[in-house]
């Protein structure tokens, strides 16, 4: 379990590009967020507990999808820390667990109807047989 | 394998403000490393010419290690990044022309670090040690 | 040959113990040169010394190797004993058997086979050694101050104190530098004026100090004790030393609207003006980029109105040479610019200031008079936010500010909270702040009262927006330690900006070949055991050029840069290192490699004469070095294409030799 926790923040951290390491707490992106309000996280909290490997919470959230991505936090930092990125791949990560573009080729045929054109039929086939 | 009978021939330049009173610091604090490390002083690790170390392997030296200030340390402010780049084109040669990379060191040892001098002597030596004699360069007409 | 004495030290049981020292004292016996070979119980006694004497003269010795403890150690005690005998001090070679020998090593056997090869690789090199003279140099007894502020002026006092005449150089019409813009001076809370100025009376009285005021360094040559300074004295286009300061030129100019940098571009001045009524030198200045009679020829108001005609339209820049003997650079600090810092909307409202701007609206002399009033409408701000670190502690890669902590903003800002909570009780005064540093005297007390008695809201966060909106400005910051997003309609935003070191210094660590960190801030010679000192010799440093500081520490700094430049100038002559480079002019191809890697500028080339072998001659453009300058690091040695350039006492034979006793 613990394994599998520092796999998923390596991933994060390697998807985002982000060195949490770098945050100095000042809470300025917090304090330039527009939608600081509607978050149970706050963007410095992401940077804190992703550093702390304390996922669980962030990753049942709501705040991950109130988070504009509008990059006032990234332009901001004193330290390059780009919040904003970090909490781009958490989503990204839940998504990816959720399992939303991994169908396999053998479930297509069930999912398959009579108006479905033949092109999307193709394609489908072609993404998920890999 | 006469392993255990051999014993490596190491020459030290030490430059004169940091690594060599780092070797004497780990004299005064009775460290113990091998006495096949024989050092050289000179006033900066920059003052090392690339044919000393050519003429030590010629003369039969098993390995050679060049100590300094840490960069940004040197005495004389930038004579250590001459050092670090000389050496990684002269290594890269020696090492071109058969000498093993682990024959050769460039390390940074400051005049608090008695412990670290002492450790890389070691660690140098028994790394020279396993490697064997060096002949790939040695000038037999040097052979009495 | 050489005629080499070999004297083998027991140390007590320190060598002994572990080394077999008769043993080699027998074995070296037979080493090419060696006429005697001795050992005994203590060689650095003075026993021990007069056997070394007595050694160097009975046998005719000309050079002598002392297999003894480190060179650290002794190498300078037995190098007097050799020049006590009449021998040259730089014949004496040390193989070090205690250090690096008999107390790194156990057993008998080992420990004396490295002690006799290491006295034998120390045999080879003396039999190559040459009597080596250290070089001597004069010293101008003149030092040059560059800088007016604090940090130069307490340099300049001090030096002057000694005896020495010193010679301030300072870019503004004035000297006094950041000091004589600033209200108060934190902890005490004194007036910084009440404290500088009788200080800048004293320079302006003392006959040993000579102010260049509106004049900059252009060029620097020759090394410690010997520097030839030119000295660009810019067109004042008034005559200094007729000049009363009255001030009536600056009442009558007609051209009014001159952005007054003094007062940092926050009221106007005239074309002609006298940056503050404390100014040393007092003498007027006209700008010439707003000046109607220098720019049009039409006007001449101030040449009308002055009673000593001291008015010169025709006025040129002057240069100067002067000889020094230490140069002192104080070339201080300024905040850096806002411009990158669009969020927090400095450029948008005039009611968003920094901090040193706000030091210019509480002071007295400023353009409010001392009345804290916004820019934008001159009201009373009753809502005041302070934001810390702008531009301070930001990462490398940032486009935009420092990497550094800019030291002095946690304490004046605390200081400004302090004044302006004390002046005006009925202000809300918010500090947002990321770490609060106060490491000094007094200085935590001084934090704590303002937040325990003055109630000053510190909170922790940082604002991330500033937006003027109808008139107020609207503040978004976080609030860390209560987890909230807080908004406060602020009258007056106070940034505390990011000092940097001044533009000019670049430049001159260029002309004075001293080196400078990424941030360019000079570089001192160790950043603990000589904090003053340049690493280039007879540079001393003073004051925030080196690093952020506060006044104090600039103080102390500038006193400790004086003592250093003081006990450079009593000396009558400086004696050199004798192991400097050295090179062949026969063997010089002129390719200036060397010129390019000395970290001193000590090799300069120059076109030399030669006589061929056929008799006629040929210029050729050879290698010099200056011994005064050189340190020896012997980075040109490696360099050198062609092997012509040498270190003496370290030359290349000569570690060649000491390689082949060792791989023997």
């Amino acid at each position: 379990m613990q394994n599998k926790k520092e796999l998923q923040k390596e991933q994060i951290l390697r998807m985002s590009g982000v060195n949490p390491r770098k945050c100095m707490r000042c809470g300025k992106c917090s304090g330039t967020c527009p939608s600081y309000d509607e978050m149970e996280y706050h963007p410095h909290q992401f940077v804190y507990m992703v550093e702390t490997g304390d996922l669980e919470p962030l990753m049942n959230s709501d705040s991950l999808y109130k988070c504009l991505s509008c990059f006032a936090c990234v332009d901001r930092c004193p330290r390059n820390v780009e919040p904003a990125k970090l909490i781009e791949a958490l989503r990204l990560t839940v998504i990816r667990e959720k399992g939303k573009n991994h169908l396999k080729s053998d479930d297509i045929p069930a999912l398959l109807d009579d108006e479905m054109p033949q092109q999307a039929i193709v394609s489908a086939m072609r993404k998920y047989s890999k | 394998m006469q392993m255990n009978e051999y014993k490596p021939l190491i020459v030290a330049f030490c430059c004169n403000w940091c690594s060599y009173a780092g070797a004497d610091l780990a004299g005064n604090n009775r460290l113990s490393y091998p006495a096949d490390v024989k050092i050289i002083r000179v006033p900066c690790s920059c003052r090392v010419n690339p044919m000393f170390i050519l003429r030590a392997f010629q003369k039969g030296a098993d390995g050679v290690i060049i100590c300094g200030c840490h960069p940004g340390d040197c005495h004389y402010t930038s004579g250590n990044y001459y050092t670090r780049r000389r050496m990684a084109l002269l290594f890269s040669m020696l090492e071109f022309l058969g000498i093993e990379r682990e024959r050769t060191r460039v390390e940074w040892v400051s005049a608090a670090e008695g412990a670290k001098f002492a450790e890389t002597m070691n660690d140098f030596a028994e790394t020279v040690a396993a490697l064997g004699e060096n002949k790939r360069l040695e000038d037999l007409r040097c052979k009495k | 040959m050489q005629r080499i004495g070999v004297f083998v030290c027991h140390c007590g049981t320190n060598i002994a113990g572990t080394v077999d020292v008769k043993a080699v004292a027998e074995a070296l016996k037979f080493e090419p040169g060696v006429v005697v070979s001795t050992d005994y119980q203590y060689m650095c006694s003075q026993a021990g010394q007069e056997m070394i004497k007595e050694a160097i003269i009975e046998n005719k010795l000309t050079g002598i190797v002392v297999c003894s403890c480190s060179p650290r150690m002794h190498e300078a005690t037995f190098r007097k004993t050799a020049a006590a005998a009449g021998l040259n001090p730089y014949m004496v070679e040390i193989a070090n058997i205690r250090e690096q020998c008999s107390w790194v090593h156990k057993d008998i056997p080992t420990g004396t086979e490295k002690a006799i090869i290491l006295g034998k690789a120390a045999i080879a090199k003396v039999n190559l050694n040459a009597p080596l003279t250290p070089g001597e140099s004069p010293v101008t007894k003149r030092a040059l101050v560059i800088g007016g502020g604090i940090a130069g002026i307490q340099t300049a006092l001090d030096i002057a104190d000694a005896g020495f005449p010193v010679d301030i150089v300072e870019t503004k019409p004035t000297i006094g530098g950041k000091m004589a813009q600033l209200d108060k001076t934190f902890p005490t809370l004194d007036c910084a004026a009440c404290i500088l100025t009788p200080k800048m009376v004293d320079v302006a009285t003392n006959d040993k100090i000579r102010i260049f005021s509106y004049s900059e360094v252009s060029e620097v040559n020759g090394f410690v004790g010997n520097f030839d300074v030119t000295i660009k004295r810019r067109a004042r286009y008034v005559k200094e030393d007729i000049c009363t300061g009255c001030g009536l030129c600056t009442e009558k100019c007609p051209q009014k609207k001159v952005p007054n940098e003094f007062n940092l571009n926050m009221d106007n001045r005239r074309a002609i003006y006298i940056p503050f009524a404390q100014a040393v030198p007092k003498v007027a200045t006209i700008d010439p980029e707003s000046c109607t009679m220098l720019k049009t020829g039409k006007c001449g108001v101030c040449s009308k109105v002055c009673t000593v005609g001291a008015i010169d339209y025709n006025a040129k820049d002057e240069f100067i040479t002067e000889k020094y003997g230490a140069i002192v650079v104080a070339t201080g600090f300024n905040p850096i610019s806002m411009d990158k810092f669009d969020e927090y909307a400095y450029s948008q409202s005039k009611d968003v200031i920094t901090s040193l701007e706000l030091e210019r609206l509480m002071n007295a002399a400023g353009p409010t008079g001392g009345t804290l009033l916004r820019p934008s409408d001159g009201e009373h701000p009753h809502t005041i936010v302070f934001v810390q670190c702008v531009g301070s502690r930001c990462d490398s890669c940032a486009e935009k500010g420092k990497e550094y902590c800019s030291k002095i903003c946690c304490m004046y800002t605390a200081k400004h909270a302090m004044l302006i909570r004390d002046k005006y009780p009925d202000t809300d005064v918010y500090v947002f702040y990321i770490d609060v540093r106060t490491p000094g005297k007094n200085f935590d007390e001084f934090y704590r009262r303002a937040v325990e008695e003055y109630g000053v809201h510190y909170i922790k966060g940082m604002v991330g927006k500033v937006s003027p909106e109808g008139g107020k400005l609207k503040v978004r910051a976080s609030d860390l330690i209560d987890g909230k997003q807080l908004n406060i309609d602020a009258d007056l935003v106070v940034l505390a900006a990011a000092i940097e070191p001044d533009k000019s210094a670049r430049p001159l660590a260029t002309m004075l070949t001293a080196s400078m960190d990424t941030n360019d801030f000079f570089t001192e010679a160790h950043p603990k055991l000589r904090p003053v000192e340049s690493p280039t010799a007879g540079v001393y440093l003073s004051g925030t050029c080196q690093g952020p500081k506060d006044i104090p520490e600039t103080v102390s700094q500038a006193g400790a840069a004086a003592s250093m430049v003081i006990a450079l100038l009593c000396k009558d002559k400086l004696t050199g290192n004798p192991c400097v480079a050295h090179s062949d002019e026969m063997m010089c191809n002129g390719c200036s490699t060397c010129e390019k890697v000395c970290p001193y500028g000590a090799i300069t080339y120059i076109d030399k004469e030669f006589r061929m072998p056929d008799r006629t001659t040929k210029v050729r453009r050879v290698a010099q070095v200056n011994e005064a300058v050189c340190q020896g690091c012997g980075a040109c040695t490696v360099a050198c294409m062609s092997g012509a350039m040498d270190l003496k006492g370290f030359t290349n034979k000569q570690i060649f030799a000491e390689v082949d006793a060792i791989c023997k």
